[in-house]
């Protein structure tokens, strides 16, 4: 039973959409990189559950590294 | 002279030497590092005659180990020898966390009360090996079977049917002795190894590290810094530690392809410690040497009548201070073993429970000590990209410092797959699971641990603690003899007219600690311990069958499931 969700679950979709893109905005590759990593760690601490940390690391290596491998 | 260059043992000439045919003994022990003097110890205080050889004649030479934790500690207790260690050694509970330039966090690591012993203490390894040598001489002159031969290598080991012949070089050229049973603990490059064809195979890590050891002349605060990336050893790490009489251990990464001759150089160290330190604090310099090593491990630590334990079976990085101390877990687990066997108390097949136990515990050692290795010197860049935002973060969220890794606290391995162990019984405590070391607790005036013995004993808890009848436990479970030192000593209630598994009685409401620990929610409850104080098996009802059996599973004496 999978407990990481994937449907819908942002308010305001667009609105979360530019607020993530515009806090990279001036960033280096470098700065970009280093606050993506916070964030993770952030959001990874609030979510707590090693269960749903899992399968969001399953789910996010499926569509990422098979783009990235399979051009 | 320091104490790492007395000789200590010199080499003497063994009758054996002389006699026509290789002498006969039950156990040689070779090496006698903190692995090889704890094993000689324990055989000897069970008064099996053990001959103890070493290369050389004095403690381990120069500055290594200096961090021992509670179990450790505990099995310190067991052998006799625990209050000289722990008072020779320093605890510290304060540290700070340094990134770059920037102190980072400060923590405390706030021990869980209720423990004779602290989580750690920190004690230079020459200075604990001379308290080992010295608990070892009483033991001599207290007439107990134990010989240690200085100046002694092992060059040959054959093995043969019932023993293992072993061949020893002395100054006076070589001899030989047969053993009935060989514990191996000579060390990471191991003789014995070599001899049997045996592979350590393992992850070489291509840091090196220089340590030094300093005299600080003025006040200096009891606290471990640690250094990630600082200024005065860009791109690497350092280490500050306290140890006893003044002295601090330094130790400072170098990276790979280093001349060791040249970092060792004084003209070279001092000017980096000077940066580290701060002006004006005056320091000499003790000791200064450099270091790599490996994470490795033989596949089996019996291997017949050899038994490895110590370095001689695995290897860690010395980053969460795990050599020495699983070094004596293993000898903990094994000489009780050892003395079972050899008097015919449990088949050897029980020598195979002590491969079954502690090769997952070094798997587990080699695991953590990889982790902490990996966040000191992060191998890709992506790694050392969430390694400093790790370090960033931990900065204002205390989220990020459980990550940061600079060591982890060595604690003992629970034996949960063991063949010796009978299945739980629900509804008591996850920590005193079967598997797990007892864990200590105040009673009455005294503690838990010391309590326990060094052999099998039921440990009858809550109701459970009046309504067993010693009597009642079935024929079957013969009653071992404490040695002495051991529980008969401190004046438990042994009924010596009693056959059966003796049993210590603490009911509930008097031990708040002891209750919390053993018993959690339940009434009572039943726990039979091994010699090595870990838990086999735990009931909530007398049964004495059921007890029965789970003593033959824990000694060997029955393998089916119960
Ligand atoms: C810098 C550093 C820091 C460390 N810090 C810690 C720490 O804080 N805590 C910790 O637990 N561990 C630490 N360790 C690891 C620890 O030092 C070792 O794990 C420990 O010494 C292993 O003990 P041992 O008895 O198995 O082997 P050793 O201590 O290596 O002893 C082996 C003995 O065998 C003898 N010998 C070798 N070959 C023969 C032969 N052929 N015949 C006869 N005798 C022989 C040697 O003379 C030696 O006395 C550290 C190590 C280093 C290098």
């Amino acid at each position: 039973m999978t407990r990481l969700r994937t449907e819908p679950n942002i308010f305001d979709s667009d609105g979360f959409f530019q607020e993530l893109l515009d806090l990279h905005r001036d960033c280096s590759k470098d700065e970009s990189d280093a606050l993506n990593i916070s964030l993770i760690l952030l959001l990874a601490n609030h979510i707590g559950d090693r269960e749903v940390l899992r399968e969001a690391m399953k789910a996010a290596a499926c569509v990422s590294l098979r783009s990235e491998r399979e051009p | 002279m320091r104490t790492f260059e007395t000789p200590l043992y010199p080499y003497e000439r063994s009758p054996d030497h002389d006699a026509p045919a290789p002498a006969r003994h039950p156990v040689v022990v070779v090496g006698a590092g903190p692995a090889g003097l704890a094993a000689a110890i324990d055989l000897a205080r069970r008064d099996i005659p053990v001959v103890l050889l070493d290369e050389n004649d004095r403690v381990s030479h120069g500055s290594r180990a200096i961090c021992f934790a509670k179990r450790a500690l505990e099995i310190f207790d067991r052998l006799g020898c625990g209050d000289e260690i722990v008072d020779h050694g320093v605890t510290w509970s304060r540290g700070k966390v340094f990134f770059r330039d920037r102190r980072i966090y400060e923590f405390d690591l706030l021990a869980e009360e209720g423990h004779r012993r602290p989580a750690f203490i920190n004690l230079q390894q020459y200075r604990l090996e001379e308290l080992l040598v010295r608990r070892l001489r009483d033991l001599q002159s207290e007439g107990r079977p134990v010989e240690l031969r200085g100046g002694s290598r092992v060059t040959k080991v054959e093995p043969a049917a019932d023993s293992v012949l072993l061949t020893v070089d002395t100054p006076e050229g070589p001899y030989r002795l047969e053993a009935e049973w060989v514990v191996a603990c000579d060390g990471a490059g191991s003789t014995v190894r070599r001899e049997l064809g045996l592979e350590f195979a393992g992850r070489v890590f291509e840091d090196h590290f220089l340590i030094a050891d300093v005299v600080m002349k003025a006040d200096f605060p009891t606290e471990r810094w640690f250094w990630f990336d600082p200024p005065f050893n860009p791109g690497q790490s350092a280490l500050l530690h306290k140890q006893p009489e003044g002295l601090w251990r330094i130790d400072l990464q170098l990276g790979p392809g280093v001349d060791r001759e040249e970092e060792q150089r004084p003209e070279n160290v001092v000017p980096r410690l000077r940066q580290m330190l701060g002006d004006d604090i005056e320091f000499e310099i003790e000791w200064i040497s450099v270091y790599t090593f490996q994470c490795a491990r033989i596949d089996r630590f019996r291997h017949g009548r050899v038994l490895f334990a110590g370095d001689a079976a695995h290897q860690v990085s010395p980053f969460g201070a795990r050599g020495a101390n699983s070094g004596l877990q293993d000898v903990d687990n094994l000489v009780w073993k050892l003395e079972r066997v050899l008097r015919g108390g449990s088949p050897d097949s029980l020598l195979d429970s002590y491969d079954a136990e502690r090769v997952p515990a070094a798997d587990e050692n080699i695991l953590n000590s990889t982790r902490s290795t990996d966040f000191i010197s992060p191998k890709s860049e992506t790694s050392r990209l969430f390694r400093d935002t790790v370090l960033n973060l931990a900065e204002t969220q205390p989220m990020a410092r459980p990550l940061v890794n600079s060591g982890r606290l060595s604690l003992p391995h629970v034996y949960l797959d063991s063949p010796l162990q009978s299945p739980d019984t629900d509804g008591l405590p996850a920590r005193t699971r079967p598997g797990s070391p007892a864990v200590d607790a105040p009673i009455g005036d005294g503690w838990l641990l010391a309590r326990l013995g060094d052999h099998f004993q039921l440990l009858a808890l809550g109701n459970c603690a009046a309504e067993t009848g010693c009597a009642g436990v079935p024929a079957g479970i013969r009653r071992e003899a404490p040695a002495s030192g051991s529980s008969a000593a401190l004046g438990i209630d042994v009924p010596d007219d009693e056959p059966g598994l003796e049993v210590v009685r603490l009911p509930a409401g008097r031990h708040p600690l002891l209750d919390e620990r053993y018993l959690g929610d339940a009434p009572g409850a039943l726990y039979l311990l091994r010699p090595d104080q870990h838990v086999a098996a735990r009931f909530t009802d007398y049964d004495p069958e059921r007890i029965a059996s789970a003593f033959r599973r824990a000694s060997a004496q029955e393998t089916d499931d119960p």
